[in-house]
C-alpha cells in the first residue's frame, strides 16, 4: 500500500512532500523518544508521532522512513516542514489520536 | 578498499544535529557497504553525534571505512562524564527538562552505541572531553546459511 492511500483512508492533511506519496508502506512506529526511533525503526516505515520539532525530520531521513505523521492535529512547526520539504520527507497530519492513526494504518497495509 | 573523513560538530547546535551522520550514512551506502552495516553505523553515529551537541562545546567525528569494518570515532571538548559506569545505563540521563520536551534525553544513546557496534570504547575526563570509538563489523549475514537466525536478529 503507498502512502497515497493512506492519505486518502484517514483522511490526512499533507503538511509536506505532496509529490513523494507514491512511495510504498511496509509497516510503521510510534514512538517520542528520538533514541527509540533512530534504533527500532525500519526503511520504509511510517513514523508516528507528536513530536513538531524539526529534528524529527534528520530521524526520518536517517531511517529512510516513508513519512512522518503527526497526531491530533499537530502542526510542525515551520522549520520543521522547511527541512522536511528540502529532504523529501512527507509530513502528514492527523486529527485523531495517535492509537487510533496506528491501528486504522495497521489494518489497512495487514489486508 | 579504504575510506577516511574527518567532520567537525558544533555543541548546542540542534538544528544541525544529525547532519553529519546522513552525510556519513550516504558515504557508506555509495560505498557499497552490506545494509546491515550502514544501518548499525547510523544508529552509533547519529547517537554520538547528538551527545556531542546536547554536552559539548565543539567535537569531531572521525570516520574510517574498509573492507572488513566501519570505525566512527567521536571526540570532544565538553563537560565530560564523572561516572561512566552509570552514563551507560539505560534511562539515566543529564539531559534538560527542555532537550527531553524534543524526544532526546531517553538515557538510550550510550547503550544504543554499545548494543548496535560490535566494539564500543569511552573514555572520558571532567572538565575536558569524551571519546567514543565504535567499531561496526561488514558481516554479510547472506553469507551465513548455516546461520538463518542471525538474519532475523539483525535485519
Ligand atoms: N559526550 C558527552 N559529554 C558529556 N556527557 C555525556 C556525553 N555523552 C553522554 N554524556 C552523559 O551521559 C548521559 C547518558 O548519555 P546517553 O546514554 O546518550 O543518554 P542521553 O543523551 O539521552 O541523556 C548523558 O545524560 C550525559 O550526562
Ligand atoms: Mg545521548
Amino acid at each position: 500500500m503507498d502512502l497515497a492511500a493512506i492519505v486518502k483512508a484517514l483522511n490526512l492533511k499533507v503538511g509536506c512532500g505532496g509529490n513523494a506519496l507514491n512511495r510504498e508502506v511496509k509497516g510503521g512506529y510510534v514512538g517520542d523518544l528520538l533514541s527509540d526511533v533512530i534504533a527500532n525503526s525500519q526503511e520504509g516505515h511510517v513514523w508516528i508521532t507528536r513530536q513538531i520539532h524539526q529534528n524529527i525530520v534528520a530521524v526520518a531521513s536517517l531511517k529512510d522512513l516513508a513519512a512522518i505523521i503527526l497526531v491530533q492535529g499537530s502542526e510542525p512547526a515551520p522549520d520543521t516542514l522547511e527541512k522536511a520539504t528540502r529532504e523529501g520527507i512527507p509530513i502528514l497530519i492527523a486529527t485523531d489520536p495517535g492509537f487510533e492513526v496506528a491501528g486504522k494504518i495497521y489494518k489497512l497495509i495487514s489486508t | 578498499m579504504s575510506y577516511d573523513k574527518t567532520f567537525s560538530v558544533e555543541g548546542g547546535n540542534f538544528q544541525a544535529a544529525g547532519n553529519v551522520s546522513s552525510e556519513i550514512k550516504g558515504i557508506l551506502k555509495e560505498l557499497g557497504l552490506p545494509r546491515d552495516t550502514v544501518r548499525r553505523a547510523a544508529i552509533v553515529c547519529y547517537e554520538s553525534e547528538i551527545n556531542i551537541v546536547s554536552y559539548a562545546k565543539k567535537g569531531q567525528i572521525v570516520l574510517h571505512a574498509d573492507d572488513q569494518s566501519v570505525e566512527i570515532e567521536a571526540k570532544d571538548e565538553g563537560s565530560g562524564i564523572p561516572d561512566i559506569e552509570l552514563a551507560m545505563k539505560e534511562g539515566y540521563s543529564t539531559a534538560t527538562a527542555q532537550v527531553r520536551e524534543m524526544g532526546f534525553g531517553a538515557g538510550m544513546g550510550l547503550s544504543n552505541m554499545k548494543r548496535y557496534a560490535d566494539d564500543f570504547f569511552i573514555s572520558s575526563e571532567v572538565g575536558v572531553g569524551t571519546y567514543v570509538k565504535m567499531v561496526v563489523f561488514n558481516l554479510d549475514l547472506k553469507l551465513h546459511p548455516d546461520h538463518p537466525q542471525w538474519v532475523d536478529t539483525y535485519t
